[in-house]
């Protein structure tokens, strides 16, 4: 005869079953692709082990005025050896212009798409943090933010309930992303102001991106572009992964 | 005499594979910016602990004229950085994190099991009777004259051995495992702690570093001590057993 009995054992297999194929069902569109490469496989599990077992909003250490220190400026426009010389020269022309014709344009999964110009992004309720940003290469350095929280300016736009992930785009032509974990963080800002004055040029002017939950290369200097979207975007070539570098920053 | 336990043994290998690309990764890492600090932050253009002079990037120097942020020239200031430096941190950060996973999740079974498995209590700690002077003493001679007995295919250390050991799995690995927490953002924000323990990142980093250098020179005494126990008996009781 056979048994139609539900012993724990079975429950607990089928459970265990039908949660593994949940995860797998789900988990592909919200991670980074690996390309089959065991390093970003590796990223990857360290991405999903932080969003599993850290708490969520944590705030990182905000210093004091006292703790200011010197601020090394790298892979800035006017240096770089991926920037075009039409690209310095629009910069530069924004730059003499005060950054008066500069806009900030906010797309994708949003109710309305806008641009905002500076002088709107310094109307926002502004945060000022001194937080410290530590780079990949393994220097760290205190300076304070001045800017507008992005989960405002997301807010202002209509974000809508499917995004999943925030892409930023600069004007020195990188392509980032982040998740809307680290993107409605409260510490994560839109800066423009740097240690009580205008963000210089060295450092990202006139408005660069502050994730402080992650490494430096993660707080895109430049910003003039931001899309919502609902699915992973890489950035392509001119993304980390495919530059070989882990997407995600949060060790 | 019985040999090495199985567990003990495949959690040796895989440690043992997982510490050789942490120390090769780290040293990638710290070539790239082969400069410690002591305190909350340190870069380029605040004094070092001391540097290392491992890489092209040491003193490297290549960095636009500095200009202070406040009308105090001895406050911070900012420099652009010109110098294409060294920096494989691509691979070797992503290399150093994939195996830090397999050196905290065998390391975290291989603790738990030889805590409730009585591996620690009957092998590793060294007994009341061994921490007695004149055992220390005895043992810490036989050792100076390089009399190392001959390996016995398992686990009967001596008190120095044990202490080494002790050593390197309650005081070393957790040390190393925690500084490297405390240069994670996303960690300390979840764990301020860490940081008031170490003192802030840069005081982290430094002592990750001495860490590594503690278990560096424990890993050289260890296969000094195998080869001088009989190389090839130690290698089979620590691979297919007795």
């Amino acid at each position: 005869m056979k048994s139609t009995l539900i012993t724990r054992r079975r429950a607990i297999i089928a459970g265990v079953a039908s949660l593994g194929g949940l995860a797998l069902a789900r988990y592909p569109k919200n991670l980074p692709p690996t390309y089959g490469n065991l390093l970003r496989m590796g990223d990857t599990f360290t991405y999903a082990a932080q969003r599993t077992l850290l708490p969520g909003q944590a705030l990182v250490r905000e210093y004091s005025l006292a703790d200011l220190t010197s601020f090394p400026a790298t892979g800035t426009i006017d240096t770089s050896g991926f920037v075009t010389p039409a690209m310095l020269d629009a910069y530069r022309q924004l730059q003499n212009g005060g950054f008066a014709d500069w806009r900030l344009s906010v797309e994708g999964l949003v109710a309305t798409p806008r641009t905002f110009s500076l002088g709107e992004l310094k109307q926002f309720q502004a945060r000022t943090q001194i937080t410290r940003h530590t780079c990949e290469e393994g220097w760290t350095a205190i300076g304070q933010w001045t800017g507008v929280p992005l989960s405002l300016v997301l807010a202002a736009a209509g974000i809508q309930p499917s995004a999943r992930f925030v892409v930023f785009y600069s004007l020195d032509d990188w392509v980032d992303s982040i998740d809307l974990l680290d993107a409605l963080h409260p510490q994560t800002i839109l800066a423009y102001g740097m240690n009580g004055r205008d963000l210089p040029m060295q450092h990202g002017a006139p408005v660069r991106l502050r994730v402080e939950k992650q490494m430096g290369y993660k707080s895109m200097k430049y910003l003039h572009r931001i899309v919502v979207t609902d699915e992973f975007d890489d950035g392509g070539e001119k993304g980390n992964i495919q530059n070989g570098w882990a997407w995600y920053t949060g060790i | 005499m019985t040999g090495h336990a199985r567990w003990v043994r495949i959690c040796h290998w895989i440690l043992t594979a997982s510490l050789l690309t942490l120390a090769f990764s780290g040293i990638e890492i710290l070539m790239v910016h082969p400069r410690l600090y002591w305190g909350d932050a340190g870069n380029d253009l605040t004094p070092a602990l001391f540097e290392l002079p491992i890489s092209r990037n040491y003193r490297h120097g290549g960095f636009e004229k500095a200009t202070p942020f406040f009308s105090n020239a001895a406050g911070p200031t900012s420099a652009t950085r010109t110098y294409e430096i060294f920096n494989q941190n691509g691979w070797g950060r992503s290399l150093h994190f994939l195996a830090a996973w397999w050196l905290v999740l065998p390391g975290a079974m291989y603790l738990v099991g030889g805590l409730f498995g009585g591996h620690f209590r009957s092998h590793i700690w060294p007994t009341a009777k061994e921490l007695a002077p004149d055992s220390i003493w005895g043992d810490l001679r036989n050792h100076l004259r390089l009399r190392i007995p001959q390996a016995s295919g398992g686990p009967n250390y001596g008190v120095l051995q044990k202490a080494a050991y002790s050593f390197v799995i309650f005081v070393a690995a957790p040390l190393i495992v925690l500084t490297g927490l405390t240069m994670s953002p996303a960690v300390t924000a979840a764990y301020p702690f860490l940081l008031r323990l170490f003192g802030g990142y840069g005081s982290a980093r430094t002592i990750h570093f001495f860490a590594f250098v503690a278990l560096l020179l424990f890993v050289i005494a260890h296969v000094v001590m195998v080869v001088k126990s009989g190389f090839k008996r130690q290698l089979q009781a620590m691979t297919v057993g007795e």
